[in-house]
């Protein structure tokens, strides 16, 4: 069962929306997949990313996926203790393993993306 | 899609299975980092039924392997087992296996799953008249117990079997009654057994060692254990079309013999490559076919393996530098991957150098046994 309190794409990004601020992290069912994660790929702070566009990278033992940004907007911050703790992704995907903020360019755009039920409902 | 006997004991488990050689195998249980970490402080368990056994016999069995194997064959010791490679005549590797010497005309031979057949008509079409060959592949079971802690969990289920049994060294004894050969090897750097046995012994054993805390570990795991070893793996690091001396398993390769391939495997000038251990500055891994460059951006050789190596902190990997390259340990050099570069530095293998596999296995049983042992 995926957080009830964000929105998630089909590429298995969430995003939740803080004060003014969009914070972005994969699923718990996309963690899962990937397996044990060594090694994330962060975003540059100050970067603009578009809805859709790479905006960083996840590395498992087996494989590397990249993140998409689930809506538009400026990089306004990073998880920097994913660098030395990529882990916290598998333990915590909904909280500690948050992988980006972003200053959105479009609050609406959240509305495209699914609510939790839709998206516990495509896997 | 084949499956082991061990096939529901690994759906219990809830192990995540996947395709492997023709067999549906578990890839992960807990998760690899976990499994990976059990073998090299505990024990861990691996499903390895899917592994193929031939079993040779005949007056001529020895002369006729010799020329078929790279390493020795006639100078193993009864209850003495060697790895080598199976060759084709251009020197490329057909398989690499394990030879038992099971007696003075009997052989046992170990080979791949997703090779097994290949090698058995390669094998069957160059013996002759007197030997004879049985594929055992599917009625014999085998079980990898490995780490530090497995040979305390044979000796209670097997008894004064392992006591003294030296690293590449097997003998036939019986566990419930029913016959087993245990042998010293494995594929993890720890220091372990392999288990060969008939299916209901095999899952009997899995159970027992799972009870006395041994852990379930899939073939993600295996990989990056072996990995860290510094070991090769079909289809990875050897292959037909390779020659086999470019490994630079050149222990497993006698010089003094002639076997199929050995034209082109012993004559060093033909070595268009060599394996080499890549230590990556990071966490992000090299993958298989990624390009291996030097400083100035020239492409000098190939990944075969790449991981996250877990017990040593960092990437590794493993692949072919141009024979013409003069990089030596220390030579730093880069890693040309799908979406960036990456700094590497030529290392001497095993990546991990605290593995147990060679150690005394007196050592690490529950009663120190005095003056038994023959190590």
């Amino acid at each position: 069962m995926s957080e009830s309190d964000r929105k998630y794409a089909k590429s298995h990004e969430w995003a939740k929306l803080e004060g003014d601020v969009v914070v972005v992290g994969i699923s718990d069912h996309a963690q899962k997949e990937l397996g044990d994660i060594t090694f994330v790929e962060l975003p540059t702070v100050g970067t603009s990313v578009h809805a859709g566009g790479e905006c960083g990278v996840v590395e498992s033992v087996k494989a590397a996926s990249d993140i998409y940004a689930p809506i538009g907007g400026d990089v306004v911050a990073v998880n920097g203790a994913l660098e030395d703790a990529p882990e916290l992704i598998n333990q915590e995907p909904f909280a500690g393993g948050w992988i980006l903020k972003l200053q959105p360019a479009d609050v609406t755009e959240l509305d495209a993306l699914m609510s939790a039920a839709d998206y516990d409902a495509t896997l | 899609m084949k499956r082991t006997c061990l096939y529901d004991v690994h759906v219990a488990l809830q192990a995540r299975m996947g395709p492997f050689g023709g067999f549906e195998m578990p890839i992960q249980y807990a998760g690899i980092m976990a499994e990976h970490l059990a073998c090299r402080r505990g024990a861990v368990l691996f499903d390895t039924c899917h592994m193929g056994e031939f079993l040779l016999d005949g007056p001529q069995v020895i002369a006729e392997l010799e020329a078929l194997v790279t390493c020795p064959v006639g100078s193993l010791a009864e209850g003495q087992c060697r790895y080598g490679l199976l060759c084709n005549p251009e020197g490329g590797v057909i398989d690499d296996l394990l030879v038992y010497r099971l007696g003075p005309e009997s052989v046992m031979l170990v080979v791949n799953a997703g090779t097994q057949e290949d090698d058995a008509a390669w094998i069957r079409g160059h013996l002759g008249a007197t030997t004879t060959f049985s594929n055992r592949s599917d009625d014999t079971a085998k079980i990898d117990l490995q780490g530090p802690q497995a040979p305390r969990m044979v000796q209670r289920l097997l008894g004064d079997a392992i006591v003294g049994l030296r690293y590449y060294r097997f003998v036939q004894t019986l566990y419930r009654n029913e016959p087993v050969l245990l042998s010293r090897t494995g594929y993890t750097g720890e220091i372990g057994v392999e288990l060969y046995a008939a299916p209901d012994q095999a899952i009997a054993f899995w159970n027992d060692c799972m009870e006395l805390g041994a852990e379930p570990a899939g073939l993600g795991a295996r990989d990056t254990l072996r990995l860290e070893a510094g070991m090769p793996l079909y289809g990875h690091e050897l292959n037909a079309a390779r020659n086999a001396a470019e490994s630079g398993f050149t222990k497993s390769i006698a010089t003094d013999k002639s076997f199929i391939g050995s034209d082109v495997v012993l004559e060093d000038a033909l070595r268009q490559q060599r394996l080499v251990g890549l230590a990556l500055e990071g966490r992000r891994a090299a993958r298989e076919g990624d390009r291996i460059c030097d400083r100035q951006g020239m492409t000098v050789g190939v990944i075969t393996s790449g991981s996250y190596g877990p017990s040593v902190g960092h990437a590794i990997a493993l692949g072919y530098l141009d024979a013409g390259h003069d990089a030596t340990v220390g030579t730093a050099l880069c890693v040309q991957t799908a979406r960036n570069e990456l700094q590497a530095v030529v290392t001497e293998l095993p990546f991990w150098t605290e593995g147990t596999a060679r150690r005394k296995v007196n050592d690490f049983l529950e009663v120190q046994v005095k003056g038994e042992s023959h190590e």
